[in-house]
């Protein structure tokens, strides 16, 4: 495995559990602004492109005990990628400030190790052309380029409105390396009706998230893998926290 | 020995033969084949920048910034339509351009199509406002136009369809190599 890789401003998610009703806005924002085309048969799932998929998990409980919880799963954008260190041609990487792993699919050759080595499901092959039915080729935007049939793709937390915000920086005579809490948000944050997902500079004490993830409440996913991702949860309810990892029964969380 | 020396022969023709193919491969690898990869296409309305720059036009008139930093790289039909609304009748060749202008796009609102000689694949991202320090003609980035009566023909690659201006990634990456800039893949590409 690579090395960790630290940046000057690290872009982290917060996604309070707690106020997620799974109702899966986040997934259909992200594929209108990704333009992640309509599936062929999107009841195999198997097969269906997705970068923001919302899971269920269930503390096993019998009625009157039963409680239940969506986890709604981006890529994770880990410090220490699984993903980029098996790459045979370095289409993907992590290596610009905000530590975003890049995905450059025209040098994506389709050998799917990636999807393999990365233990959050995050990463998807294209196994058709991507086709508009007549009329709804509108609803694609320039800002982010079409996959191919054949290479692997995956969420990159909306990049391209780091692109605009940094930009929008410029103009305004700001420095588009210091952003303004808010300034840049994926679209999943952006349309979240209930607020779950929070977004930001975890290096830069004027954002929100800098203080959330330090909260005993936030944990991310598979931490004992040495992976850290770049994506936290937060749960008041110790049941869900202990999803978050393989614990022994004996384990505290 | 009349063997031999037939054979010997042989082998003088052969390289002969060898430098003749080696010669005509060369030329039709440096000559031949990059002028038939690039199709040449003409701009659909003659525009002329000198005529309007002396016309007091600044650049920013229609080429500008927006105030969140994007890029309108080409004016729009309406934005010409406001000085050139009524066919001129001229018989002057100006005069033709600008009816050409008035009936085919004016009066029907459609855009020009203009072609754009630094026109990039869709999935590189490219940003002006970054690039303000710069001169428009910098490393070749676009053709000196401000000084031309005629737009330059437009060379068409035509396996890719892409101009045969179009940056290439490695000469963007010498330039931010040179500044110290990042080349981290996800600058430029989306
Ligand atoms: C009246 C509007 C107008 C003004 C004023 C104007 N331009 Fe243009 N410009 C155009 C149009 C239309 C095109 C597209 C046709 C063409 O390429 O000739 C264009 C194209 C260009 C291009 C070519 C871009 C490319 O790669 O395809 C450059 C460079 C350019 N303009 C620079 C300038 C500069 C520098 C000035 C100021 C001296 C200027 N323009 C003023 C309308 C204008
Ligand atoms: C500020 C007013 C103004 C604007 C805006 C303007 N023009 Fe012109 N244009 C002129 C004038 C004045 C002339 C000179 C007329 C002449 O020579 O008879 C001219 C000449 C022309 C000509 C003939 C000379 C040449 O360039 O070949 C064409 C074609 C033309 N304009 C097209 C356009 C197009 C296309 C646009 C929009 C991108 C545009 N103009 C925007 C004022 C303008
Ligand atoms: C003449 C030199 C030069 C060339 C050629 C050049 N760049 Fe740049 N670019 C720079 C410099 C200098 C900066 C840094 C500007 C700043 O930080 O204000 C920059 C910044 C950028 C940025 C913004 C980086 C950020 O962190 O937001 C992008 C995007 C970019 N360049 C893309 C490109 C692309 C794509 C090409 C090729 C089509 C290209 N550049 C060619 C000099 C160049
Ligand atoms: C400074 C800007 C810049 C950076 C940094 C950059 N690229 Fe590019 N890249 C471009 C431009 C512009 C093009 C399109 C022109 C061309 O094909 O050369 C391109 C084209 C490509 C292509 C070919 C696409 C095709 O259809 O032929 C691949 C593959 C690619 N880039 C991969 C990468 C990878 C991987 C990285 C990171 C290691 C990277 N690029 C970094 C600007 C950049």
């Amino acid at each position: 495995m690579s090395a960790f890789k630290d940046f000057d401003t690290t872009w982290v998610m917060v996604v309070d559990i707690d106020k997620c009703t799974g109702c899966g806005a986040c997934m259909a924002a992200c594929q209108t602004e990704n333009n992640i085309a309509p599936q062929p048969d999107a009841s195999n799932k198997l097969r269906t492109v997705s970068w923001m998929t919302v899971y269920e998990l269930s503390n096993k409980m019998p009625f009157p005990d039963h409680d239940m919880a969506y986890l709604p799963r981006p890529c994770m954008q880990c410090g220490n990628p699984p993903c980029v260190s098996v790459c045979p041609v370095i289409a993907t990487d992590k290596n610009e400030n905000g530590g975003i792993v890049s995905q450059i699919y025209p040098r994506c050759i389709g050998c799917r190790y990636c999807v393999a080595a990365c233990p959050y499901h995050a990463r998807v092959f294209g196994w058709y052309d991507p086709v508009w039915p007549e009329g709804m080729q509108k609803t694609l935007t320039p800002l982010t380029s079409t996959r191919p049939r054949g290479v692997v793709e995956k969420c990159n937390f909306c990049h391209h409105r780091l692109n605009l915000a940094k930009d929008a920086a410029r103009a305004q005579g700001k420095n588009p390396e210091d952003l303004e809490d808010g300034a840049y948000k994926p679209s999943c944050a952006e349309i979240c009706p209930t607020g779950a997902i929070s977004f930001g500079d975890a290096k830069n004490a004027k954002h929100k998230v800098h203080e959330l993830i330090k909260s005993p409440n936030a944990f991310r996913l598979l931490e004992r893998l040495g992976t850290k991702p770049q994506v936290y949860y937060y749960s008041k309810r110790e049941w869900v926290r202990r999803q978050g990892d393989n614990y022994l029964k004996s384990e505290k969380v | 020995m009349e063997k031999k020396s037939g054979k010997a022969g042989g082998v003088g023709g052969f390289i002969l033969l060898f430098l003749v193919g080696l010669v005509g491969s060369l030329i039709v690898g440096w000559v031949v084949f990059p002028s038939l990869l690039f199709s040449q296409k003409t701009q659909p309305i003659r525009f002329s920048h000198t005529v309007h720059a002396e016309q007091g036009m600044e650049c920013e008139q229609c080429h500008y910034l927006t105030e969140d930093g994007q890029f309108m790289g080409l004016p729009s039909t309406e934005s010409c339509a406001d000085c050139h609304p009524d066919e001129t009748g001229e018989d002057t060749p100006n005069g033709k351009e600008i009816d050409k202008f008035v009936n085919e796009y004016g009066k029907t609102g459609a855009q020009v199509p203009w072609l754009v000689y630094q026109y990039q694949p869709d999935n590189v991202f490219f940003s002006h406002s970054a690039h303000q320090g710069f001169q428009c003609t910098d490393s070749g980035c676009h053709p000196p136009v401000e000084t031309m009566d005629a737009p330059p023909v437009y060379e068409e690659n035509r396996i890719t369809g892409y101009s045969k201006q179009t940056m290439k990634m490695w000469q963007c990456e010498r330039c931010h190599a040179q500044m110290g800039t990042s080349n981290a893949c996800y600058v430029c590409h989306k």
